[in-house]
């Protein structure tokens, strides 16, 4: 029966699953990346997701304008990064509880304006998968990745611009002070606070984007507790690349992979019990990441309000 | 003069509101899911609708699912007197066999389920749901062409696995050479997985797609975008697409609750257990008309309805 | 000593103005939707500590709270940051269940502390996990915690509906629960309400907790990696040790928690698919009650009395406005935002009093800053 996972159809699914099941892995753990970089922690990034996801929802339920519901799910992340910094840079809040507030806030919200505002889930058309000329006509490949919708594609885009930015611009090089040694970084003139506001609030727009992916692109519906838990697998992904974006986009590749594979081995029937295939994205990630073990370690002042001593 | 007015007054609005039947009810999720708690918050709307809003009063408390605080609510409105209190989801069933002895005098219900515990102030009620999953099943066999089916399930147990195996029964029934995919995602609320679980069926072939429980939503959408047949069940799921679903299984939890509330009225506090199926219209197939399923094939369905209340087809087979 | 009344007056007060706050805000959003926010916070404090009943609600309510939070609290003093509370409470009850239900005509005498210590090594079991995978694999614990939570959510899925369902169920639908236990086994009731022997022993294992890290070499060494492995590794401690050690111990007690939630309240497992069903929360909300009570095992009773109160009455709250559950995780995350977001107006006082006192000490700024911290 494992021969069937050979099969060429099943290969192409399980591949094309996997670029779409990690879209929103991908945004939510690059903006955490940055945060963390710069050595704050953000727990709340399913909260972030939800409210974007809700609102972005709503915006094309009731204008069906795809733009508009993009203008405002940036405008709310920027938002929703700017209260975490202010409670994480400013007030000094302990990192792992602010996050679980920001989190719980926004399950609550989320629900409640949707169950206010629009009752009953309703489906929308959201954004429409755009099949690349020519590259799409690829045999397997073309079906695999040139058949998604532009949140998709924004994801992948997203991966070497997030690289470029923390490597090789003065911005990144500012980001990777601060969340190193704030007090060196300060004493050059780096204004840690500013930095670390500016990387929270791409950090809330990147899961307001992957709160929108689901909603408006490849669910396009809404429901209570949409995310299912989504961002703590992104903060946890995090880890598993090592604050390294290409490491962490072949995380989120690897989770959604077994998590697609997970799917198909049901689908055809071979005989697992389906809560150990449930069970195996999260067993497999933990696996690889012990047999590949290596020297990473985290930025220094990670989780670390900064004050200066004057 | 006026104390014996006011003890006039009192007494009728005491007897007033004697006369108001007051329910409390716990769901596990929200009374919106178009799912297993909208099921029982619609029963209960259409009951007050008809008796009456002075006549019959309800309460809840949803997205309940810490089973410890379902146990709260349940012994806080038995305290305070309701005439009925529901327990909507199985898991609720060890509190309330623990609380039920402490109040004798007040009514309750769990579902689903069929154990009363031997009190006799407890009614317990559950769905046959895989009578409406066979009928269902035979419909999707009799409209498939590709003779794939697929089925997106949460987890393999209770009353979402009863539907699935009735609907995989039904399809077998109708179509032996049909083949049924089933996927269960592991969770009630993952729309995510259950939206790519039935992307996978459609890519394995499938063009009739099913799935029980809350996180189908997502599901129902794929169907429609890949012009793939949906049916649904728990509740009527059609306003999620219109030009694709066929039909739709209906928990119509009034059969159960009109009796209840009758012998509670005539003092009977519990004892009984219930099931809604299609011989006491508690379960009911509900076809889209849009889609419009032809005479044909309806009396396919109808045949299968009329076997299994007359007994001769047994969905599980037994 | 004035000076010092008044400190503790206004930490006192500190969250509870935060929490007034964040009930403002609530206030607003109640409004909004329809409801009439002093019935609604009425219903709050009355569904909290009303009648003896309440307040025995708002202790079995902060029970497991307390116990996460000990356990929560062992891990962050040596510098780990265990998110995997909800899976380690799963383990614990599944320990203790299958052993309760593998011995089920027992002396519940000798049965119940058993069970209760399997639930405690079940923890220290799931918690040992990423223990160890970070001290041997260098594999950050908030992935491989959250990871584990995950899979316990998975496992307790696939026995409950497995080999360990109640096979004597009535109705067509087979309900993924294990037999009842043994009524021998439930814990004594302390008084005739919902509260059981579990907060006692809670209470009681705070000040083991307290005695463990200050007063025994083990919780020297736990502290001291959680300040500084650097130095500590050159005082001669194993690391790796103590993060394990740390992390079983964190595990055993969130799995305690798990056991003793069986024990005095389910008497069995039932399983929604979901961890947050048995837990609720606890694994999560017992961080929340560990940092506010920092992380001091004595501090943490108070702080988990405090959220246990608010969860117990929001129920009441929402019962009694019939507003969706939706507005109290709302309010509950906007109380955490907001209470945290305080703590710096505290933290400032402290140092604002470290130097006076070194002041008066004519100290050396050095200790002042560590003194503030």
């Amino acid at each position: 029966m494992l021969s069937q996972l050979l099969d060429i159809t099943v290969i192409t699914g399980i591949l094309a699953s996997m670029i779409r099941l990690a879209t929103p892995y991908i945004y939510a753990a690059i903006g955490e990346t940055f945060g963390q970089k710069s050595g704050v922690l953000n727990l709340g990034v399913d909260g972030v997701m939800l409210i974007s996801a809700f609102t972005s929802y709503y915006i094309v339920l009731q204008t069906g304008n795809l733009f508009l519901a993009m203008l405002v799910t940036i405008i709310i992340g920027a938002i929703m990064g700017l209260l975490m910094a202010l409670i994480s840079v400013t007030l000094h809040a302990e990192q792992g509880i602010s996050g679980i507030g920001i989190f719980l806030f926004g399950l609550g919200l989320s629900d409640l304006l949707f169950q206010k505002l629009v009752g009953t889930a309703k489906p929308i058309t959201g954004f429409q998968d755009i099949a690349i000329p020519v590259l799409s006509k690829i045999p397997i490949l073309g079906e695999v990745l040139f058949k998604h919708s532009l949140l998709v594609y924004g994801a992948y885009i997203l991966i070497p611009i997030a690289w470029f930015v923390l490597n090789k611009t003065t911005f990144g090089l500012n980001i990777r002070a601060v969340g190193e040694n704030p007090a060196a970084a300060d004493s050059l003139g780096v204004n840690v606070a500013l930095v670390r506001y500016k990387t929270l609030i791409i950090g809330g727009i990147l899961s307001a984007i992957a709160g929108a992916s689901l909603s408006i692109a490849l669910l396009n519906v809404f429901q209570q507790n949409l995310t299912n838990g989504l961002g703590f697998i992104a903060v946890a992904l995090v880890y598993f690349g090592a604050w390294r974006p290409f490491y962490v986009l072949l995380g989120s590749l690897i989770f959604s992979f077994v998590n697609a594979l997970q799917v198909w081995i049901q689908v055809l029937g071979i005989p697992i019990p389906s809560d150990i295939a449930v069970m195996m994205p999260y067993v497999l990630t933990l696996l690889v990441l012990v047999i590949s073990a290596g020297k990473t370690r985290a930025p220094t002042a990670l989780t670390k309000p900064y004050e200066r001593n004057e | 003069m006026k104390r014996i007015l006011l003890i006039a007054s009192l007494l009728i609005l005491s007897s007033m509101s004697l006369a108001q039947f007051r329910v409390a009810a716990v769901m596990p999720s929200a009374t919106n899911d178009l799912a297993f708690s909208q099921s029982m918050f619609d029963a209960l709307s259409t009951i007050q609708a008809e008796m009456g809003a002075d006549n019959f009063e309800f309460v809840f408390v949803d997205g309940t699912f810490i089973v410890d605080d379902a146990a709260a609510a349940i012994r806080d409105w038995a305290a305070e007197g309701y005439d009925l209190v529901i327990a909507h989801g199985s898991q609720y069933g060890s509190s309330l066999e623990e609380i039920a002895p402490d109040f004798p005098d007040v009514s309750f219900a769990w579902g689903t389920a069929g154990n009363t515990f031997g009190l006799d102030n407890v009614y317990a009620y559950e769905a046959a749901s895989d009578e409406g999953g066979y009928v269902l099943g035979v419909l999707a066999a009799a409209l498939s062409k590709s003779g794939t089916i697929g089925v997106v399930g949460p987890i393999e147990v209770g009353d979402a696995k009863l539907y699935v195996d009735g609907f995989k029964a039904g399809v077998i029934a109708q179509n032996e050479a049909a083949q049924v995919n089933v996927n269960y995602i592991g969770s009630f609320s993952d729309v995510a997985l259950a939206t790519e679980a039935a992307k996978t069926h459609v890519s394995a072939g499938a063009d009739a797609l099913t799935g029980s429980a809350q996180m189908v939503v997502g599901a129902v959408g794929v169907a429609q975008k890949a012009g793939v047949l949906w049916f649904g069940t728990q509740a009527n799921q059609t306003e999620l697409a219109a030009d694709i679903v066929v039909a739709n299984q209906v928990y119509d939890w009034t059969v159960v609750l009109k009796p209840i509330i009758a012998n509670i009225q005539s003092g009977q506090l519990g004892g009984e257990a219930y099931t809604i199926n299609l011989e006491n219209k508690g379960l009911l197939i509900e076809y889209n008309d849009f889609f419009g399923v032809s005479d044909e094939v309806k009396a396919l369905a109808d045949a299968a309805i009329a076997g299994i209340i007359a007994g001769d087809i047994s969905p599980l087979g037994e | 000593m004035n000076k010092k009344f008044i400190d503790s007056l206004f930490n006192a007060f500190l969250p509870i103005i935060a929490v007034l706050l964040a009930l403002l805000i609530g206030a607003v959003i109640l409004l909004l939707i329809g409801a009439n926010p002093i019935q609604a916070y009425g219903a709050l404090i009355n569904g909290a500590f009303g009648n003896k009943h309440a307040l025995a609600n708002t202790i079995v309510k902060a029970t497991p709270l307390l116990l996460v939070g000990l356990g929560i609290a062992i891990a962050f003093r040596s510098g780990v940051i265990n998110i995997g509370g909800e899976g380690q409470m799963i383990l614990g009850a599944l320990s203790a269940t299958i052993f309760g239900l593998a011995f089920p005509n027992g002396p519940a005498i000798i049965i119940v502390p058993l069970a209760l210590i399997m639930g405690f090594i079940g923890g220290a079991f799931w918690g040992g996990i990423p223990g160890y995978l970070k001290a041997k694999f260098n594999v950050n614990e908030i992935l491989s915690t959250i990871m584990m939570n995950a899979i316990a959510v998975q496992l307790m899925n696939f026995l409950l509906r497995g080999v360990l369902i109640d096979k004597n169920q009535m109705g067509a639908a087979l309900i993924p629960q294990t037999p009842r236990l043994n009524r021998a086994y439930d814990l004594p009731r302390l008084v005739p309400t919902r509260l059981h022997l579990g907060a006692a022993i809670a209470i009681g294992l705070a000040i083991l907790v307290y005695i463990l890290l200050w007063r025994t070499s083990l919780g020297y060494r736990i502290r001291a990696v959680g300040l500084n492995a650097f130095a500590s590794r050159y005082a001669g401690i194993s690391i790796d040790r103590t993060f394990i050690l740390s992390m079983m111990l964190s595990g055993a007690f969130c799995g305690l928690a798990g056991a003793i939630q069986i024990y005095g309240l389910n008497h069995r497992m039932v399983t929604d698919g979901t961890a947050v069903g048995f837990t609720g929360s606890a694994g999560f909300n017992g961080i929340v009650a560990a940092l506010f009570g920092q992380l001091h095992p004595i501090g943490i009773i108070p702080s988990s009395f405090f959220f246990g109160a608010l969860l117990v009455g929001a129920g009441k709250l929402q019962r009694v406005s019939q507003v969706p559950a939706a507005l109290i995780t709302t309010l509950n995350g906007l109380i955490v935002i907001f209470v945290v977001s305080s703590e710096i107006w505290r933290k400032r006082r402290a140092r604002k009093r470290a130097i006076e006192q070194a002041v008066v000490k004519k100290a050396s700024p050095d200790i002042i800053e560590n003194e503030a911290r």
